[in-house]
């Protein structure tokens, strides 16, 4: 039987909202693994940053995203405060001006998560707008840490609410 | 009819030592719709990584990258060249584990068009990017070489694992 994505966990938020979507006691058998999110927070802005952490840790995160406006594009450092500071930010998701009934759209792949080397991580991130902005990037991030991935969090780095009808996924693909 | 499986392993390598300076998947088979190797790793001198099929070289290899460095957002071109050039700004580092790739070959065992390669290639050190790359050959691909250049060799314990992806 050939292997494929492996569905791990998956949320969904409901009604009320969620202030954060956990994924918790990741096992370590698979190689790689993937996260896949609709999201939409409720910020009074048209975007909202992800922030992202891992097993809780609150250090040694980095990263550099490349993103695009609609109206000017920019390279930055994503993780609060620079580099080996407390999260990782990943820009940006829909938000509560940003055109109704739209979600944000991410992908983090993370190889060799369980491993023991530094975790680094690619990012793809859309929000589309029906207006004047919107936003695409793609972002390098590192939790420079040799500890397995046991658990992520998702978060807004703007203290919202993630609204109805989010949704996180979580793969695990296999090289063998 | 049975769904397409995404990423079924093919194989996987992994560098042990520090005199590595090619990683080479060969003979691969043509049961596959698209290909994709995930990399990871370092290089023993911080520098850019490459991509050649079926050991050709030549002047048969053209790309366009977009990337960003966290200051500046930049584009890049070459063309006629003997090989892909996989980074740029994102290019690995000596820090274990800081860089990755998700390599996408599409259509590779088509005889009939010229092979695209699509890359994300990140380093949160140096750099993220995505670029489009082309290789002046209608021959199907048999055999993937990651490859460094001149003194960079690939750092022990860089792992590449090639998966096929098909679509029915």
């Amino acid at each position: 039987m050939p292997n494929t994505m492996t569905l791990i966990q998956s949320v969904t938020v409901g009604a009320g909202g969620a202030s954060s979507i956990d994924f918790t006691s990741i096992a370590s058998t698979y190689t790689d693994i993937l996260v896949k999110m609709s999201l939409r927070t409720d910020r009074s802005a048209i975007g909202d940053q992800i922030k992202f952490t891992v097993n809780g840790s609150t250090s040694t995160y980095s990263g550099i995203v490349l993103l695009g406006t609609g109206a000017s594009v920019l390279s930055e450092t994503s993780s609060a405060a620079g580099a080996g500071s407390g999260y990782l930010i990943g820009e940006n998701m829909n938000a509560a001006t940003s055109t109704a009934s739209t979600f944000g759209n991410a992908e983090i792949y993370i190889p060799n998560y369980a491993g023991s080397t530094n975790k680094s991580m690619s990012w793809d991130i859309v929000a589309e707008n029906n207006a004047t902005t919107g936003y695409q990037a793609i972002e390098a991030g590192l939790w420079a840490t040799t500890s397995a991935i046991t658990s992520i969090k998702l978060q807004s780095a703007n203290a919202a609410n993630f609204v109805q009808y989010s949704t996180a996924y979580l793969y695990g693909i296999s090289n063998s | 009819m049975a769904a397409g499986s995404t990423y079924t392993p093919i194989a996987t390598q992994t560098v042990s030592g520090t005199t590595t300076a090619s990683v080479t998947f060969s003979s691969i088979p043509s049961t596959y719709t698209d290909l994709i190797i995930v990399a990871n790793g370092s290089l023993t001198v911080a520098d850019n990584s490459y991509i050649q099929f079926n050991g050709s070289g030549g002047t048969a290899y053209s790309g366009t990258v977009l990337k960003g460095d966290g200051s500046a957002a930049s584009s890049n071109r070459y063309s006629n060249n003997d090989r892909i050039v996989t980074d740029y700004t994102s290019y690995p580092t000596t820090t274990v584990g800081a860089w990755n790739a998700v390599i996408h070959f599409i259509n590779y065992a088509n005889t009939t068009t010229y092979k695209t390669t699509l890359i994300r290639s990140n380093n949160a050190q140096n750099g993220t990017s995505s670029s489009a790359h082309l290789w002046l050959s209608t021959a199907a691909i048999t055999s993937i070489a990651l490859q460094t250049q001149g003194t960079p060799k690939w750092g022990n314990g860089t792992t590449f694992t090639l998966y096929g992806i098909t679509a029915a």
